[in-house]
């Protein structure tokens, strides 16, 4: 199991999510989130004068897949939330140990 | 016994003209005392100037309030309604205790006389022109309250509310009483024949010298200029800067003390300034850095009703047209001059927008204020320029020792900054125990 961790901007969550669920990924979680890579922040000039803003707001998408299905999941990611501008995002992939499904007490793939 | 009933008769009927006469007298001296009574109270000037104090008071609580409170860090908008809820009712009391007596009364010259300390002698009776001398007084106890509410953009995020109360106190009765009474309570000024109709030199001259003063004594923000927090909420900005728009026909309209076609003049002019002075401003920063911003265009209004304030009684709609477009120009420029150039962090700009266009605006009225610019009561152009200078020369001068002389008191007894653990955490919290947005 693979733990696909993806920050992307936030008014391509509904694309990322449908492309997702087209590959049958019946689960995530998502979250607010503030930062910058190279895009940096930018700037916000009132009455003349510069206003500096460091993080900026983009929408972090967590899903746990098997294996087999983690470069289709991450290639739906990607193609979902690139609009070729600087500030896109990233994916990362982890390793994920365990999985328990609370409600069951499934463990493993099938609690995904 | 006929005979004496005759004669009660007869001597009742001799009586009778002279009580129904009596009677008469009576009624015409009765009728007389009304008519003139009607005659000396204007029920129509009454209205309006009831309705303009509320007007004006509606401009302080709560549009400044959100005016401010939005260009603030989200930890402090609390601290910025506080300061200008704080700051009316004290000026409220203090107006009631002395300020009115110092401004308004008799007196010399310089400051009015005891005589009215407390209120003292004034009831409901009493007449200022043609309205209550109550309606006067609270129409004016509404300048006193916005006056030192504008100067809280100068010190936002940083001031103690001890410091803050103190200094506006003192203010209040070492600039704006006396400068009110040299200007409007018929003092030394007022005999020289300066124009300021509604307050360019008594409320924004005042205020912004005072603000752009102390704004380098507290010192700037922490992370000034280098890092700079964006205001927490524009909207908020925008619905302040409305509320002052609407309340602003009070001020200057219902400066004029009446309801009559000065006040509707005065009325025409400060809408065309505010909306002109709004569109240079929106122009100017869409040149400037590519989009029209909406804090940029109410600062823009709040400029040009700052400009027009002292002019709104003598000039025309092409004067309001002009000192619109001044206000837009000059008080956008004056905003990165004193950040910028000077390096004062008055935060809010209030010496940049309300001092510099309550000058101008004191300045134009010579000019714009005669019969060529389409303005009236200005016949001597010179020399109503020179008046105006002198005026403004003076009471620039006097709110700048006073304010000196304030803050130092001030740093002997509350001190004038919070730490800067406070600072950073905001005020609201630190000094007044509350949180403004909890978001669960």
């Amino acid at each position: 199991m693979k733990l696909i961790k993806a920050i992307v901007k936030p008014f391509k969550l509904d694309d990322v999510k449908a492309a997702l669920s087209e590959v049958g990924i019946e689960g995530m979680t998502v979250s607010e989130v503030k930062g910058f890579g190279r895009q940096k922040g930018h700037t916000e000039i009132y009455r003349g004068s510069e206003y500096t803003v460091d993080f900026l707001p983009k929408t972090m998408l967590e899903t746990v897949v098997e294996d087999d299905i983690v470069d289709t999941a991450v290639k739906a990611i990607v193609n979902a939330a690139k609009t070729g501008k600087i500030g896109d995002g990233k994916v990362f992939v982890l390793p994920v140990e365990s999985a328990i499904r609370i409600r069951t007490d499934e463990e493993g793939a099938e609690a995904l | 016994m006929k005979k004496t009933l005759r004669l009660i008769t007869l001597l009742l009927l001799s009586i009778a003209p002279g009580i129904l006469l009596a009677q008469n007298a009576e009624l015409a001296e009765a009728a007389g005392q009304l008519a003139e009574v009607t005659a000396t109270v204007d029920t129509g000037n009454t209205a309006w100037m009831l309705t303009a104090t509320v007007l004006v008071l509606f401009m302080t609580l709560p549009g400044l309030a959100l005016f401010y409170g939005g260009l603030v860090r989200a930890q402090n908008v609390l601290s910025v309604l506080m300061h200008c809820f704080a700051i009316a009712c004290l000026a409220s009391v203090l107006w009631v205790v002395c300020l009115y007596t110092f401004s308004f009364s008799d007196g010399c010259a310089w400051l009015g006389d005891l005589q009215h300390l407390g209120l003292k002698g004034i009831t409901a009776a009493d007449l200022s022109g043609d309205i209550p001398e109550t309606v006067f007084i609270m129409f004016q106890m509404t300048f006193a309250i916005i006056t030192p509410g504008l100067i809280v953009g100068a010190f936002v995020e940083r001031m103690k509310f001890s410091a803050i109360l103190l200094f506006t106190g003192l203010w209040l009765v070492l600039v704006y009483a006396p400068v009110t009474h040299w200007v409007w309570g018929g003092g030394w000024l007022q005999q020289r024949g300066v124009i300021d109709l509604a307050g360019g030199i008594v409320v924004h001259a005042t205020a912004g010298i005072s603000a752009l003063l102390l704004a380098k004594f507290v010192g700037p923000r922490a992370d000034f200029p280098k890092r700079l927090h964006i205001p927490h909420s524009p909207g908020m900005v925008m619905i302040g800067a409305s509320m002052l728009w609407v309340g602003w026909f009070g001020f200057n309209a219902g400066s004029q003390l009446a309801a009559n076609q000065s006040a509707g003049m005065t009325m025409l002019v400060t809408h065309i300034s505010a909306a002109v002075a709004s569109l240079t401003w929106m122009v100017i920063e869409w040149k400037k850095n590519g989009k029209p911003g909406l804090v940029g265009i109410v600062t823009g209004m709040v400029a040009g009703l700052a400009s027009i304030t002292p002019a709104s009684g003598h000039v025309g709609p092409l004067g309001a047209v002009l000192i619109g477009l001044m206000a837009g120009c000059i008080c956008y420029f004056a905003c990165s001059f004193v950040k910028g150039k000077l390096k004062i962090d008055d935060t809010l700009d209030v010496f940049a927008v309300h001092g510099v266009g309550g000058i101008m605006g004191t300045i134009m009225v010579a000019i714009f204020g005669t019969a060529a610019f389409g303005g009236t009561g200005v016949d001597d152009m010179v020399a109503q320029l020179g008046t105006q200078l002198f005026a403004l020369a003076v009471v620039i001068a006097w709110s700048a020792i006073a304010t000196t002389l304030i803050v130092f008191v001030c740093r002997l007894t509350t001190g004038l900054r919070v730490d800067q653990e406070v600072e950073h955490t905001g005020l609201d919290q630190a000094e007044h125990g509350e949180t403004a947005y909890h978001f669960e």
